[in-house]
């Protein structure tokens, strides 16, 4: 049974980040400050983060909504790759810096380092940099599955487990001794790719450039579920016990589409970290990959648009909030949270799938939340 | 002894319009020269003590200070204190000494008396080195031997024993002499060894029983003193020496270790507090409560709220506040465990994940609900009397609120397994554990088990929050800080298993004392962490796994 690569709502999704990725820089650039049409440099960091977010939310779909794998560690992935990204941009600030030393950023000066440790070395290039955006999350995520899936660590065991593991790496980011600014993280990044990071011109770049990763991650995730790779997946998510019987090495495809999965988190991460100016351990925090699953939950999880949606839509929902009620924000996200679980399991796509407003042309996938059999 | 000290009342009394150090002193010194020497003699004498101050060669000022302390002399003490704050002065003509006493005045060091027209531009200071110092302290030690304060001859004693300086034996084997409080003859026979011990000129007999002396002493003073003598010695004298700094210092290492071991127990046991209800809602009913952390922290403020109650109606119940918090902890949390359980948790039963996920929400907004009404900041949660204070085993002070939490969490332990094993309720709750739908076959009614199971746990988690709010911040963040640890304890142990639980959070608790010293306190969790987490990959059902086919389903 064949599935069409791009149905109606994928191309919508496509037409729409195109429609983003060309009009935002325009609004923003083309346009006069005093215009009403105008978009404020501000206003295209906070979407671009939204975007980053949203990538990050795809690709935490793609294990979740199809492979039945909750994994509670892809804030760490994407923090991981945002590392990556920061300590390039770290290396770029070069003599600039307060301390003015061309080799060393600023924190390792004031610990009285004297050389660049190892974890640094390279990190001047960019291309190591992005190839290190890409390797560290992957590599982390593979060794990290390599273990749990082959041992059949299932369910909430493995989602417990890789809260432990995002904790054990916010503890070890935070330690000055592991030479990644500890407490303060990385910041005061200066320009990347000889590009000043805070003008209008680069702010609207890595915002295209966000729509365009998030774009690429849709039609690669679309790619994986659409294929017989992919069936597979939703069915080690309906019945893991009867895939395996059947004959598929299940550890094996669990494993590949969660170091992919990492790796898209990774990306989303390094995008992140340029808009937002600062990277911290704080990105660990458990919480942090908790609230990633709800923008997937919220969106429709098996629907990899919906997770983008879901994603941009809460996070336009807590940017709401805290600026004009911050007080009710956290009610307001954990009634979320309540109300999703109990009333809206499929989430918005879901659902909406469900009411058929778009015409149903292939034939109904599995339950979205059919438990992960044993 | 009654007799000596009338002797240095009187005189004390004849000092009158001293201070109340001075008066102190001139007791001890009264003392130490009715011992030594008839009072009339000690007077004379006086002066050529004081007369040796009269110098800049440092070599003579110690000399000085070592006369001064056998002299006995009444101004001794206050005049080592002056020296040691530098204010002692001599006149190069007259040789007559004074100092400025704490109050600025200048007085004489002979009579003891303010010193009346005499012009201070005229008088030098007698200087101090590190040597004089050392010798200052001596001397200040052995003048102290003979304070009534049993705190001060201990801490004389002591200063004797670090100093070693042979001057002040005699001063140390007449105080023995005159002690009656075992402690301090004890703490005085130790000193009088150590000065024995190292002095090279004593007979070699008598330095070989001052070290076994300062052998049964055992402490880590006793052992570098040891390997110092060790050191500065040969033949038998330093063989002795040298093992007894060996045994001691195995002995230590071994103290060290229960030290950890205890350490480790007490953190165990508030792990144990706080996973143990975890271990009832994720262990019988597979419901990930991630809202547990929140009922941990809801007992605390319960706490706050009853001793806030007490402060304002009846302080006299204030100890009692922890016994008065503890049911109402229970019930108040265990009530709001059963509706989070009726509203939402029975619509998702089955779908752990979403569990999970709304329960998170939860928690969220229990979180947000406490800082609305209590605020932000930590509060103020006080310790009953007997949570404070500390008491010695060996050479290690154990406080009473640790103690009394381990044995609060085993309590809960056993109270919790008695409900298990010995109630009809416990026998329901069991029989849903080990299969939900032959025992609603059987007639159990799940669904009420469920309830009061989730209920059971929550208040468990609110009477553990009374225990947490003694040992650590009462604020809205309390229960995020013990969710995932709580989470790991359950999973190592095994889930389903209050024996696993127990096991697993002592051992988590022990081990992660022993890596403390090792590796760091936030180096050592993270190894835990990595630990537990390869350990799932091991066994994952943790330490101790339910067998059986239910439990695959």
């Amino acid at each position: 049974m064949q599935t069409s690569f791009l149905d109606k709502r994928g191309r919508v999704f496509l037409a729409v980040l195109a429609g983003a990725a060309t009009l935002v820089p325009l609004l923003s650039l083309a346009t006069p400050a005093g215009s009403a049409l105008h978009m404020p440099a501000y206003l295209v960091a906070l979407f671009g983060k939204y975007l980053c977010f949203a990538l990050l939310a795809l690709s935490l779909d793609l294990v979740w909504g199809y492979c039945g794998i909750l994994s509670l560690g892809h804030g760490a992935f994407f923090s991981l790759g945002g590392y990556a990204m920061g300590m390039y941009l770290m290396r770029q600030i070069g003599p600039r810096g307060v301390y003015a030393n061309p080799i060393l950023p600023d924190f390792m000066v004031f610990l009285n380092w004297k050389e660049l440790p190892i974890t640094w070395w390279g990190f001047n290039s960019f291309s190591y940099a992005m190839l290190m955006v890409l390797l560290v999350p992957g590599v982390l995520a593979f060794c990290f599955g390599w273990f749990a899936f082959r041992s059949r660590v299932t369910g909430v065991y493995l989602s417990i487990i890789t809260q432990a593991m995002t904790y054990a790496l916010l503890l070890a980011f935070f330690r000055n001794d592991m030479g990644f600014g500890g407490n303060n993280g990385l910041t005061d990044f200066k320009d990347l790719l000889g590009f000043n990071i805070q003008s209008d011109g680069m702010r609207a770049a890595l915002f295209s450039i966000s729509a365009i990763a998030l774009g690429v991650g849709y039609l690669i995730a679309r790619a994986v579920t659409v294929s017989k790779f992919g069936k597979v997946l939703i069915a080690i998510r309906d019945a893991e016990s009867r895939t395996r019987f059947i004959g598929y090495r299940v550890e094996t495809y669990k494993l590949v589409v969660f170091t992919l999965s990492a790796m898209m988190a990774g990306v989303a991460g390094a995008l992140y970290v340029p808009q937002v100016g600062i990277i911290n351990p704080s990105e660990f925090s458990p919480a942090n990959s908790i609230e990633a699953v709800i923008w997937v939950a919220v969106g429709g999880r098996g629907t990899l648009v919906g997770a983008a949606l879901g994603a941009v839509l809460v996070n336009f929902a807590k940017t709401w909030f805290t600026g004009a009620l911050p007080e009710l924000w956290l009610f307001a996200l954990g009634l979320l949270f309540i109300l999703v679980t109990l009333f809206l399991p499929k989430g918005i796509v879901g659902t909406l799938n469900e009411i058929t407003i778009w015409p149903r042309r292939n034939p109904p996938q599995a339950s979205p939340h059919a438990t992960p059999a044993e | 002894m009654r007799m000596t000290r009338s002797i240095g009342a009187a005189l004390g009394r004849a000092m009158a319009g001293l201070t109340r150090k001075a008066f102190t002193a001139t007791l001890a010194v009264g003392l130490l020269g009715a011992a030594l020497a008839p009072a009339t003699v000690r007077a004379d004498a006086g002066d050529d003590v004081l007369a040796k101050f009269a110098t800049d060669r440092f070599p003579d000022t110690e000399k000085a200070i070592q006369d001064l302390a056998a002299s006995g002399l009444a101004t001794g003490p206050a005049m080592l204190d002056a020296l040691g704050a530098n204010q002692l002065y001599f006149d190069p003509a007259s040789k007559s000494i004074y100092f400025t006493n704490a109050a600025g005045e200048l007085i004489a060091a002979r009579t003891g008396a303010k010193a009346e027209g005499v012009a201070q531009a005229r008088l030098r200071k007698v200087r101090l080195n590190n040597s004089v110092r050392g010798a200052m302290q001596a001397a200040q030690g052995a003048l102290s031997l003979m304070s009534p304060d049993p705190a001060k001859r201990l801490s004389g004693a002591e200063s004797v024993f670090k100093s070693r300086d042979p001057a002040s034996l005699p001063a140390v084997e007449t105080a023995l002499k005159a002690e009656k409080d075992t402690k301090v003859r004890r703490a005085f026979e130790q000193a009088r060894a150590a000065v024995i011990a190292s002095d090279k000129s004593q007979d070699e007999l008598n330095r070989l029983e001052a070290l076994d002396v300062i052998k049964e002493r055992g402490d880590q003073d006793a052992a570098s003193l040891l390997s110092t003598i060790a050191a500065a010695n040969d033949g038998r004298v330093k063989s002795s020496a040298e093992d007894g700094a060996r045994a001691i210092q195995s002995r230590l290492a071994l103290w060290a270790h229960v030290q950890n071991i205890w350490y480790g127990l007490s953190l165990g046991s508030v792990l144990l507090l706080a996973a143990i209800g975890l271990a009832i809602t994720f262990g019988v009913m597979g419901v990930i409560n991630m809202a547990h952390g929140e009922m941990v922290m809801l007992g605390a403020y319960t706490t706050f709220v009853v001793q806030e109650w007490i402060r304002s109606h009846n302080p006299a119940l204030f100890d009692y506040s922890l016994f008065i918090a503890i049911p109402l902890a229970f019930v108040f949390t265990g009530f709001i465990g059963v509706i989070i359980e009726r509203c939402i948790i029975r619509f998702l039963y089955g779908r752990p994940l979403e569990t999970l996920l709304a329960t998170f929400g939860l928690s969220l907004m229990l979180q947000q609900a406490v800082r609305s009404m209590f605020g932000a900041n930590n509060r103020e949660v006080g310790a009953p009397a007997f949570m404070s204070g500390a008491f010695d085993f060996g050479p290690l002070a154990i406080t009473s609120g640790r103690m009394w939490i381990i044995v609060f969490a085993i309590t809960v332990f056993v109270g919790l397994l008695a409900l298990l094993r010995l109630t009809p309720f416990g026998l329901r709750m069991r029989a849903v554990t080990q299969n939900r739908r032959m025992a609603s076959a059987m007639g159990v009614d799940t669904n009420r088990v469920d309830a009061l199971a989730f209920g059971l746990g929550s208040g468990i988690a609110g009477i553990a929050g009374v225990a947490l709010s003694q040992i650590d911040n009462v604020s809205p963040n309390l229960g995020q800080s013990y969710i995932i640890d709580s989470f790991m304890v359950v999973v190592f142990g095994g889930v389903g298993n209050l024996w696993g639980t127990l096991v697993a959070a002592l051992s988590l608790g022990v081990a992660n004392k022993f890596l403390e010293p090792i590796a760091g306190a936030v180096l050592g969790k993270i190894l835990l962490l990595v630990f537990i987490i390869l350990f799932i990959q091991k066994r994952p059902r943790g330490l101790f796994a339910l067998k059986g086919r239910s439990v695959e389903a």
